[in-house]
């Protein structure tokens, strides 16, 4: 009779392991996921928590309250007693200031994440068509990015969002998305570019391609997987890159326009009362300048994490 | 039968340096259920020739600037890509040299063997999945069900090769391409692979072309040989009839650089100089530089390709005076 074998399987540690231990390590790094997942969880959830908690109207104006002539400071109420009805106070036209940058919040983060979605979909595929097909197409298809690198992107989203105004406030945030995303692919696709570059004269490639795997197939299902270390970390830092642009646009008066508010919108709201009232400015440019750093943190955070050759340099 | 016919193939690359012919002008037949040797030392052409057969050489800076390549009475050469994807790993499969970086680093050894059968047989998951681990059974990969589900790096060099045999060797392949497929593996690993291409090779029926610079290995495993130099074939003959009658200096001298564990201790021969800058090629015989018994015609005349018996031939201009010196040794 033959003995019986016991084979314990052993669990090698992943790649993704090892990184989310070394992410872990970072305190910077963790204070700025904490710091991401509390600040997207309440932008979720907060704006309507404090509507049916407190009672306020769609426009977070407390129910039944008289048209105001002046904006309330923190936690104060109408006579200036403590309340904990506005802690942040509340805006010229007495709106719950709280609520306000919870909800700008949510289109500064929405902002963020459709132009890296923008730029993940567009820039990995194009760079890694790119830098696969090699010679005079990846020649063509890399100077289109040049010629679109060497205009100024700032300038060419104000003149795109001047020129295609539009009417209604939610055509201004669909024309915002398009301009902020078409920009943001041009750097994803040279990264990835790169990648696929030295990653297509490895024999696995080759491998591949001796078992009669269709190009398409090579470049999809093997190239793009194994360019996904450098692609998080991008895409993590172009979160708050994208979320700045768009802070400054509607700062600008070019972005995100009333009903709908964002964190560049609420700042150039407040700065409009920084003398008299400068809780309207300070709340909505701590959260955002926290946000971003956080982002940032964890961005860098991710780089170490996932390429630990980097850090020694 | 013959399975694949070779003739006058011929690949060129277009570098800064000029016109390098890698491969110029080589013709070989394989029958089927043979087992044929390419033999060279490096840069010699032999990865390239296969490489050309399955139209592979990279496009550029690679060319196959002539020649045709027949399988099954079809010209590859001369098929649209489609149908040289279908003949790919479906027909004619290859094993790569190094083991550690030919697997995909991110992908599942089964889902890299699923891709095969899926591409190919029209398989369903499910059955695509139960083929890849009855291939890793045939390949002696032990407890193949659980380790089905790792990644390469979780596998040493010599279970990574066999990973490799059993993806060639999924769809069934009628003719087997393996690059050195050894030269990465240490030596005892080294046999166990070259034991279970010969076991599978038995058991299924297919043709293999082995490319090697080992000649123990291709003792041991082949039918045929082809001694590959600059990009020529140098000398071409059943196995047994080169090792023991060789009849090309080059094939003597690389011959008398095999290590041989009876002798007395002393100083390895080796062929001097070394090989030639394929991008300037002087006229006479490439090998000429380094020949012994090299001599002016050599240098000013390329050789003509000698046919010594019906199946032995050889690029020489003293090719049957060196066959002769070879059988009179033989004997003696």
């Amino acid at each position: 009779m033959e003995p019986e074998i016991q084979t314990e399987f052993i669990r090698g540690t992943s790649l993704w392991r090892d990184a989310w231990r070394r992410l872990l390590k970072n305190k910077l790094a963790v204070f700025g996921l904490i710091v991401v997942a509390l600040i997207t969880l309440a932008s979720l959830t907060g704006p309507t928590i404090i509507k049916r908690t407190f009672g306020f109207t769609p426009d977070y104006i407390p129910i039944g309250q008289p048209k105001l002539v002046r904006s309330y400071p923190p936690f104060k109420g109408p006579d200036g007693e403590f309340s904990w009805k506005h802690a942040m106070g509340t805006d010229n036209a007495g709106r719950d200031q709280l609520a306000r940058v919870l909800q700008g919040g949510q289109i500064s983060l929405f902002v963020g994440i459709i132009a890296t979605l923008v730029s993940l979909i567009i820039g990995v595929s194009y760079g890694a068509i790119s830098g696969y097909a090699g010679g005079r197409i990846d020649n063509l298809m890399m100077r289109i990015v040049d010629v679109l690198y060497s205009l100024p992107y700032v300038i060419l989203v104000i003149v795109l969002l001047s020129m295609f105004r539009s009417q209604t406030p939610r055509g201004q945030l669909i024309l915002l998305f398009v301009a902020l995303g078409s920009v943001s692919w041009l750097t994803m696709a040279r990264i990835v570019r790169g990648q696929v570059l030295s990653l297509k004269n490895q024999e696995f490639v080759l491998a591949a391609r001796a078992t009669g795997v269709s190009a398409p197939r090579i470049i999809f299902r093997h190239l793009v997987p194994n360019t996904l270390g450098p692609v998080i970390v991008y895409a993590t830092l172009t979160i708050p890159q994208v979320m700045l642009t768009e802070a400054f646009l509607s700062f600008l008066g070019l972005g995100v326009q009333a009903p709908f508010a964002s964190w560049g919108s609420l700042t150039a709201d407040g700065i409009q009362n920084i003398a008299i009232f400068p809780w309207q400015l300070i709340f909505p440019g701590v959260t955002m300048a926290l946000t971003l750093f956080s982002l940032n943190f964890l961005g860098d955070g991710l780089r170490d994490a996932l390429d630990p050759q980097m850090r020694t340099i | 039968m013959i399975l694949l016919e070779v003739k006058d193939l011929r690949t060129y690359f277009e570098t800064e340096d000029g016109l390098v012919k890698a491969v110029d002008g080589i013709s070989f037949q394989l029958q089927r259920g043979e087992t044929l040797g390419i033999v060279g030392e490096s840069g010699s052409g032999k990865s390239v020739a296969n490489l050309s057969i399955l139209r592979l050489v990279p496009d550029p800076p690679g060319k196959i600037a002539g020649g045709e390549v027949i399988f099954k009475g079809q010209d590859i050469l001369l098929l649209p890509p489609d149908a040289v994807r279908k003949i790919r790993g479906r027909r004619i499969a290859m094993i790569f040299q190094d083991p550690m970086t030919s697997l995909n680093p991110f992908m599942k050894i089964s889902k890299q063997l699923m891709e095969m059968t899926q591409l190919h047989l029209g398989h369903t998951r499910a059955q695509a999945y139960e083929h890849a681990v009855k291939m890793l059974e045939t390949v002696g990969m032990p407890d193949a069900r659980t380790r089905a589900d790792s990644y390469p790096h979780e596998f040493s060099g010599g279970m990574r090769q066999r990973v490799m045999i059993a993806m060639a060797l999924s769809c069934e392949p009628e003719l087997l391409i393996a690059d050195e497929p050894t030269t990465a593996l240490d030596v005892t690993i080294q046999a166990q692979i070259l034991e279970l291409i010969k076991k599978l090779k038995q058991e299924t029926g297919t043709s293999v072309i082995l490319i090697t610079h080992d000649l123990g290995v291709v003792a041991g495993m082949t039918d045929h040989v082809i001694v590959m130099y600059a990009g020529k074939i140098f000398e071409q003959a059943k196995t047994k009839e080169l090792f023991a009658r060789p009849g090309n200096p080059y094939t003597k001298g690389l011959l008398r650089s095999v290590p041989d564990p009876t002798a007395e201790q002393g100083k390895l021969y080796q062929i001097p100089g070394l090989p030639p800058d394929v991008a300037h090629l002087k006229p006479g015989c490439p090998f000429a530089e380094r020949c012994e018994r090299a001599e002016e015609i050599c240098r000013r005349e390329f050789p003509p390709f000698v046919e010594l018996t019906p199946d032995h031939h050889s690029l020489c201009h003293f090719a049957n005076e060196v066959y002769a010196e070879s059988i009179e040794s033989s004997r003696g």
